[in-house]
């Protein structure tokens, strides 16, 4: 498995691993996936009984759930201000003297996720950390504006210096069928990123089935996405355990297929450091251990972190803690 | 290790659960335990150990029973009956609501003890065994409650001797008992001797509910014991275990008048379509033949995959495999713990190390050095002729082959001696529905295994027993009707003459697959009618009668699935031409009674006939209430192939009450005429060929009914036999039975009231209860 330093990680780690290229849309293999909500739902529900994490191991994995997160801000009243304490966060997000007692040397979170305006602040305050940054783009959170500007956004937010762009996918295409639309939706979105990654964005809650999230995560890969994301944060229904265990699933497949690793991020709705723990107990099951690091893997979330902080300061003194003992990002 | 390494490896660590508590509650005791007869513990007599599988550890020393202690159980359980019973439905139901309160009380010391005692994960006996078992004790509350609106004419069996196996031993004493319970009974029950830690546990349970002296009782030891309950004075016999001593169980309790139930090993298969979601199916075969160390009965542990898809379903399955983490069974993170005790350990080594054929994958987890572990294991690509396809492994192993067509798969499936469990698993409900009711198994999951609760019917077919537990029909094993029969009365043989009366000689032959046939033996024999005249001859049927009626009612299985409404018509249509030759039959009777109610006895008849017709698309099946998003459907179907001995009394209205009533349920016949009148049985083939009843469904033989129901008991293709003869054959059919182990309903020589209407006992012995779960949602 990769093993990552354990100071000074945060950036996406230099790694061997080739990009996800894509391939051929295959009809057939996107017809023939399948998924079972009730069997799914099984397994979702009792894999948090099987799989326990305590004590040092707990803190440990915390710790890993914090490199992985992309600390969010995408609100109507983002100002460059709020940005900055945001970065200011994702550079130290655990207070030092947690670290220090826990013998961890500094980390960092996974990425800092803004809107294409926020990207310039981001970028700025973020210079020299390795974090990069991510934007939501095309038209985020529908993805119901016109195609073109949907792929010159992407180009600007790339020129801005976003490393990473989360796109939407036009849910339309799923719900009607049309897999070659999607495939080739996605592939333009790809190819305008150029050296940026992209994130492909399903918004499973629109999808009307866990066989539809089945398949348009194959088709997101086929198309060459380096991620597949849930959900915008903007459904009624974000990141589940059974939506994840279906996405993981068509990652592992194509991983099989391929030979290529896709990275998967929930979003939206994970926030408590307990969820944090069954999420990278259930990469680890489906996926196994390459994938339990920020490369690899990323929670959209935004008040996680200060419920992990609040976990590792027990975990450190013995003693249940408070949010204002913790800076704000 | 230091948190930067974990952080570097993100190992799992440890998650030990405490077992501080259940070491308290045995060192309160001294670690020495007796029994638990008539409300009290006795003094520990001749010791033997009870051991954790996973360490070697001795948890604590308990009492092999003597003949003394089981007698002195049966007899607190024999004088604590009456009071019990008479305490009402709902006095028991407080009891019952009480133990199950006490169970959830002290649920964490239950699963701990019990994962101590028995070595299977406690995450296992935490999440699913424990609280299935308080859900059976609740679930039978209600059944207390409800019993006299519910089963009006219904009552106690009376002292139940129980005997509940290793693998689940709280959750199997839970459904020996609490039905046993709520229906008024009184119960003696062992434990296995290697488990029976959670058992005494409910015995303390039982004294804090303040349980009345003597309603359960607790005897401990090894099958010696077992056999001493079964030999002892008790009205019925609950087996769980496996086939080889359920067998023994049968034969000797066989002409004793005990009630029975058998829940016996199996070999389930596990069919996979092509179109099934392949990661769910992978999933759900962990929980088929990896929960509890594959040590469950109706383990999923053959399966049976489509060729299309077989190398990447084996590919995803032994990824799978290496996934799963075996080690210490008190760890929160653990798959798969230890097997229950060293012979287990190694009689599953030395069957898959005989294993000549398939390719042996073992999952690549690490065993801990020391206890009973045993790797989980896939055989792959072994035949049916391959012993570990038929044989019962009762360990993490699973074997697999492969199928074409569904009609294979389905064939494959039913290629077993056992019956207890099915899985299929397919993304198209028409598919997975039309392949379900084809699996010779008692429950059927879909798209799913191992789902379990109380108000489901559990229990099998064929060679992995009979009776339910769970469910309104797992009451039907620890009840019986208020009215007590009488004994049979048996015909006293008459003076004869040797001189047929004049007109043209009529010689019935047998019928048997819808046209008659000479006997096999070249022999026939006289019938005499009441005043002693010479009214004919009949056959002798023998041996080889029975096996060409066996093979033609078996060539008749279309008759099982033509509709009950198609089945009802030929009901009707017998009544319209028995009708049209009532004088006959009445003359008939008449000549062989020598009294004058022929007429009434045929009109009877005709009633009956009437009343199997209308039964015959009316004897539902129910939707079980079960704690799942999903319907859990708890069908009747046909039993199959049934041997009936017809009684001397009321010849034809007993042969046709019992022959429509099998019929009417899906049933094919071999019925055996009553030996005093057989001449109606064979004046009834004419009814048969003029009513559109296709060949072979009723087969007919005459001849001696000890001849044939011997042969017939052991026949290892029928399913089921009927015995209400006058002869003494009770104890034969029931000790021939013990071959396939098939149903068998005989009269222990008492009489059976043939003027009640009411065909119920009758459709219930005529179906079996397929419980098929189907879980949905998209």
């Amino acid at each position: 498995m990769k093993m990552e330093s354990a100071t000074g990680a945060g950036a996406v780690p230099a790694h061997s691993e080739p990009r996800n290229p894509g391939m051929a849309l295959d009809m057939g293999w996107v017809r023939s996936a399948q998924a079972n909500t009730p069997a799914i739902e099984r397994r979702a529900a009792t894999l948090p009984g099987r799989r326990s994490v305590k004590k040092d191991h707990q803190a440990a994995w915390l710790l890993k759930a914090v490199t992985c997160i992309d600390l969010t801000t995408l609100s109507g009243d983002d100002t460059p201000g709020r940005v900055r304490r945001l970065c200011a966060k994702a550079r130290a997000p655990v207070r030092i003297d947690l670290l220090d007692a826990m013998g961890m040397g500094p980390i960092t979170v996974g990425a800092v996720c803004v809107y294409h305006d926020m990207i310039a602040p981001a970028v700025q305050a973020l210079d020299g950390s390795g974090i990069p940054v991510a934007a939501v783009s095309t038209g985020f959170p529908a993805g119901l504006s016109p195609f073109h500007l949907r792929v010159a956004e992407i180009g600007e937010s790339v020129a801005a210096g976003a490393a990473e762009i989360d796109i939407v996918i036009s849910r339309r295409h799923v719900l009607t069928g049309d897999w070659q639309a999607l495939y080739d939706e996605v592939r333009t979105f790809r190819a305008a990123c150029g050296e940026a990654h992209l994130k492909a964005i399903l918004a499973t809650g629109e999808l009307g089935s866990l066989r539809n999230v089945a398949k348009a995560s194959l088709v997101a890969m086929m198309a060459g996405a380096d991620f597949i994301k849930t959900s915008t944060g903007k459904e009624s229904v974000n990141a589940t355990l059974p939506v994840t265990l279906v996405m993981l699933r068509a990652i592992r497949a194509y991983h099989a297929a391929t030979g290529f690793r896709v990275g998967y991020k929930p979003a939206g709705g994970i926030s408590k450091a307990k969820d944090a723990l069954v999420y990278l107990s259930m990469i680890k099951e489906e996926l196994g251990d390459d994938w339990l690091s920020p490369h690899l893997f990323r929670f959209g979330a935004s008040s996680l972190l200060g419920d992990i902080e609040r976990q590792l300061e027990h975990h450190v003194t013995g003693a249940y803690s408070a949010a204002w003992r913790h800076p704000m990002g | 290790m230091s948190i930067a390494e974990i952080f570097a490896t993100m190992s799992y660590g440890t998650a030990p659960e405490s077992t501080a508590e259940a070491r308290d509650w045995i060192a309160a005791r001294d670690g020495r335990f007796g029994h638990f007869i008539d409300g009290g513990f006795t003094a520990p007599g001749d010791a033997f150990e009870t051991v954790n599988p996973a360490t070697g550890e001795v948890l604590a020393t308990l009492t092999q029973a003597t003949a003394g202690d089981v007698d002195a159980a049966v007899a607190a359980a024999r004088a604590a009956q009456p009071a019990w019973e008479g305490l009402g439905g709902a006095g028991r139901a407080r009891y019952l609501y009480a133990l199950a309160r006490l169970l959830q009380k002290h649920a964490r010391l239950f699963a701990v003890l019990e994962t101590m005692d028995n070595g299977k994960p406690i995450r296992e006996s935490r999440d699913i065994d424990v609280p299935l078992a308080q859900r059976h004790f609740y679930y039978h509350a209600g059944m207390a409650q409800l019993m006299e609106t519910e089963l009006p004419g219904r009552r106690a069996v009376g002292v139940c001797g129980q005997i509940v196996p290793w693998n689940f031993p709280l959750l199997m004493l839970a459904w020996k008992i609490a039905p046993a319970l709520a229906m008024g009974n009184t119960v003696v029950l062992k434990p296995a001797e290697w488990t029976s830690l959670t058992a005494l546990l409910f015995a303390d349970i039982c004294q804090q509910a303040s349980l009345p002296k003597g309603v359960v009782n607790i005897v401990t030891g090894d099958g010696a014991v077992g056999e001493m309950i079964v030999g002892a004075k008790v009205d019925k016999i609950a087996f769980t275990g496996s086939t080889e001593v359920g067998r023994r169980i049968r034969e000797t309790t066989a002409g004793t008048g005990k009630r029975l139930t058998l829940e016996l090993g199996g070999k389930s298969p596990y069919i996979v379509f092509e179109d099934a979601d392949l990661d769910s199916a992978v999933e759900g075969l962990v929980d088929a033949i990896w929960f509890n160390q594959g040590q469950v009965c109706c383990a999923g542990s053959r399966l049976i995959v489509q060729e299309s898809v077989a190398d990447d379903f084996h590919a995803r399955l032994k990824a799978r495999m290496d996934k799963l983490r075996i080690g210490d069974p008190l760890d929160k993170s653990i798959d798969v713990g230890a097997m229950v005790a060293p012979e287990q350990l190694t009689r599953v080594a030395a069957m898959v190390d005989g294993c000549a054929g398939g390719l042996i994958h073992r999952a690549a987890s690490p065993l801990p050095g020391t206890g009973c572990f045993y790797p989980p294991t896939l055989i792959e690509g072994l035949e049916p002729a391959d012993p570990l396809m038929q044989e019962e492994i009762f360990g993490p192993v699973l074997v697999s082959t492969t199928f074409r067509t569904k009609a294979e798969a389905v064939q494959l499936a039913n290629n077993t001696r056992y019956g207890l469990a099915a899985t299929v698993w397919s993304e198209n409900v028409n598919l997975a529905l039309d392949i379900a009711p084809r699996l010779a198994a008692g429950v059927v999951w879909v798209n799913a295994t191992n789902l379990f609760d109380a108000a489901a019917g559990f229990g099998g077919v064929r060679e992995s027993g009979f009776g339910r537990e769970g469910g309104w029909e797992g009451l039907s094993a620890y009840t019986r009707p208020a009215v007590e029969p009488a004994p049979l009365k048996v015909p006293a043989a008459g003076k004869t003459v040797a001189e047929l009366s004049p007109g043209i000689d009529r010689t019935p032959k047998l019928y048997i697959g819808g046209k008659q046939a000479r006997p096999d033996s070249g022999y026939v024999r006289a019938v005499h009618g009441a005043g002693g005249a010479l009214l004919g001859h009949v056959g002798m049927g023998s041996r080889k009668d029975v096996r060409n009626a066996v093979e033609a009612a078996h060539a008749a299985s279309g008759w099982a699935s033509m509709s009950g409404h198609q089945r009802a018509q030929v009901l009707y249509y017998m009544a319209e031409n028995l009708g049209a030759r009532a004088g006959d039959f009445a003359g008939l009777l008449d000549a062989a009674s020598g009294r004058g109610d022929g007429v009434s006895e045929v009109e009877a008849t005709l009633d009956r006939l009437f009343t199997a017709a209308a039964w015959a698309d009316k004897f539902d099946g129910r939707i079980a209430g079960v704690p799942l998003k999903g319907v859990a459907l708890a069908t009747r179907v046909p039993v199959g192939v049934l041997g009936i001995l017809c009684p001397e009394e009321a010849p034809l209205l007993w042969m046709v009450t019992a022959l429509a009533s099998a019929m009417a349920m899906g049933n094919r016949v071999v019925l055996a005429a009553c030996e005093g009148a057989p001449l109606v049985a064979t004046e009834f083939y004419q009814v048969l060929d003029t009513s559109d009843v296709p060949g072979g469904v009723a087969n007919i033989l005459t001849g001696a009914q000890a001849d044939l129901a011997p042969v017939m008991a052991a026949h290892l293709d029928v399913d089921a036999v009927w015995s209400f003869s006058a002869a003494d054959l009770s104890g034969v059919v029931e000790r021939a039975s013990a071959g396939n182990l098939k149903r068998t309903w005989v009269n222990h020589g008492l009489a059976t009231d043939w003027t009640d209407r009411d065909l119920r006992p009758f459709l219930e012995e005529a179906t079996e209860v397929r419980t098929v779960w189907i879980p949905y949602g998209e």
